[in-house]
């Protein structure tokens, strides 16, 4: 009998320490805390960050070209002085690697109206300027399209956007109906069988802001020039800048 | 027969009788409650700086010294905490522009982070460009689904990883989001993506079976999920495809999820899901309470969000 109990017990024991090895889930609480200025600020850490910070800011401060005025992108109808002028630093840069690369040059840009992240205040232009206008990471292409392509679609969107996308190479005027009446390219008229090199950038490539008719092209040169870049190294070499809205895309009222 | 049951309870009971002492102590320690805290963060995007008082969107929000001192506040209040990421640590302020990702990593590392998996942001500087880094990440890069065989990055990163806190062991495993299409080759180059599913199911039944992890934590970058293509990969999906997983902590989409997700597994069972937006703005909180009281434990798991 007394053996029995004593087994009883250590039995009963073994069950507890076997419960013990396996420890159960039995609650879980899930929440999110939101990072504010409620918090503290952990010192170290904001020490630490600092001399990083102060270089960057210096960096980014830094005075690299000069604006005669304000440039916005809402300034103008079918283009626009600050996008005239980021479509001709594209067609510039892009035409400098293809250029190197296969002998060709650019023939045409486009970009799209919201990829323009923000105005170009008057006065000093800084490094900054250019990480506000385009602060994405995105690069430069060139799609090689067939003139028939570029009328069917690219036009055809373009005539239908009401949008002032920036374009550099191509003229095109719509009449009132939205119809486009004159299109050219360098200034010629657009032959259906031609080979054009057309820069826009990988986002658009892809098929962003509907732009799908890239993909139906015969090539791709990938630039590994980032849009920002192109931007930065067209204000380092330019004194000063003083875009102006012009006739490259223009409506017939 | 009587004599059979006789010779087996006396054999119990002597092996009983020798662990007597050890059931004790266990006795002693282990009528407590043991909590695990797993803090996350994902798509913080070289956010090292608060949101200023003028911004738009986030005024005030974020910044890497307030998280460090709420992450030790939380510390102090509990030890038995992991501090995860689920990627794209990388790009989106001028700092990873100047830096290739040497600050984020530093900073990380000084908020003790344990481990992060690998977005496709991470990628923007090339295998060689997250290479480059590593040395400044005193913590581990998890990742199942990449095959980093061919690539520099061979050998950097594991698969999973086990951590112990108060005898109880935490498998945490990395997925990642396909770079087809999403990263340019040249950055990626060799690395071979491969299923997620798949590999979550492989992952789960290692960390549950052959490590005996009593919490299975995905980390992934897979995405919460995505309303035009519901088919795509994505953490609900994984959710509902396996099992034996705990907790998926999600980045990629930038979700803000007014709470965590309660999903249900391939065999009904609950799995967490949750994704705390993005830049740091927010910090993910999942408290995990282990209990000796079979009372409680009969109960089954409360699930409270």
């Amino acid at each position: 009998m007394k053996f029995k109990h004593l087994f009883l017990i250590v039995f009963a024991l073994c069950i507890y320490s076997c419960k013990q090895e396996n420890l159960s889930l039995t609650k879980i609480e899930g929440k999110q805390i939101n990072i504010n200025d409620s918090l503290e600020i952990n010192q170290e850490i904001e020490d630490f960050v600092k001399p990083y910070r102060d270089h960057v800011n210096k960096n980014l401060d830094s005075v690299i070209s000069y604006a005669v005025d304000t440039y916005s992108k809402s300034d103008g109808d079918y283009n626009t002085a600050i996008g005239n002028l980021f479509a001709d630093a594209v067609i510039e840069a892009s035409s400098k690697v293809l250029q190197k690369r296969t002998g060709h040059d650019v023939d045409m840009v486009l970009l799209n109206h919201g990829g323009i992240r923000a105005i170009i205040s008057k006065g000093d232009i800084t490094t900054r300027t250019a990480y506000e206008i385009m602060p994405f990471e995105n690069s430069l292409v060139v799609a090689e399209m067939k003139g028939k392509t570029i009328q069917d679609s690219l036009i055809k969107y373009l005539s239908k956007a009401k949008r002032a996308h920036p374009i550099a190479g191509l003229k095109l005027t719509l009449d009132k109906d939205f119809n486009a009446i004159k299109a050219s390219i360098n200034n010629q008229p657009i032959e259906a069988d031609k080979t054009y090199y057309v820069a826009t950038n990988d986002y658009l490539y892809h098929g962003g802001d509907r732009m799908t008719f890239f993909q139906t092209n015969d090539s791709l040169h990938v630039l590994n020039y980032k849009v920002r870049n192109a931007l930065l190294d067209y204000f380092l070499k330019t004194d000063t800048i003083n875009p102006v809205i012009d006739d490259r895309f223009i409506q017939l009222k | 027969m009587k004599r059979r049951e006789f010779i087996q309870q006396t054999s119990a009971t002597a092996a009983l009788i020798t662990l007597g002492g050890l059931g004790l102590q266990s006795f002693t320690s282990g009528s407590k409650t043991t909590k695990i805290t797993i803090l996350h963060t994902n798509d913080v995007h070289s956010h090292i700086d608060a949101f200023g008082p003028e911004d738009g969107r986030n005024p005030n929000q974020g910044g890497v010294a307030r998280r460090a001192s709420l992450i030790q506040n939380l510390r102090n209040e509990n030890p038995n905490t992991l501090l995860l990421d689920a990627g794209d640590i990388f790009q989106g302020t001028p700092y990873f522009n100047y830096y290739g990702g040497e600050l984020e990593f530093k900073l990380m590392s000084m908020l003790k982070y344990d481990a992060a998996t690998i977005g496709n942001h991470d990628f923007d500087n090339g295998v060689n460009g997250l290479l480059a880094q590593l040395p400044h990440a005193k913590f581990d890069f998890l990742s199942a689904n990449y095959d980093f065989s061919n690539t520099v990055l061979d050998a950097y990163v594991k698969p999973y990883k086990v951590f112990k806190k108060d005898g109880i062991k935490i498998g945490v495993f990395g997925l990642g989001v396909e770079l087809n299409g999403l990263v340019d080759k040249n950055l990626y180059k060799e690395t071979k993506y491969l299923d997620p599913i798949e590999i979550a199911q492989d992952m789960s039944r290692i960390l549950k079976e052959k490590e005996k992890c009593d919490l299975v934590i995905c980390l992934s970058h897979l995405g919460y999920h995505y309303k035009n293509f519901t088919e795509k990969v994505s953490d609900l999906n994984l959710a509902k495809a396996t099992k034996d997983i705990d907790l998926i902590i999600g980045g990629h989409t930038h979700t803000f999820l007014p709470k965590p997700t309660i999903a249900k597994n391939s065999i009904g069972e609950n799995v967490l899901v949750n994704q705390v937006g993005c830049y740091g703005i927010n910090l993910g909180k999942i408290d995990f309470y282990f209990d000796a009281d079979k009372n409680k434990a009969a109960k089954g798991t409360s699930i409270l969000v």
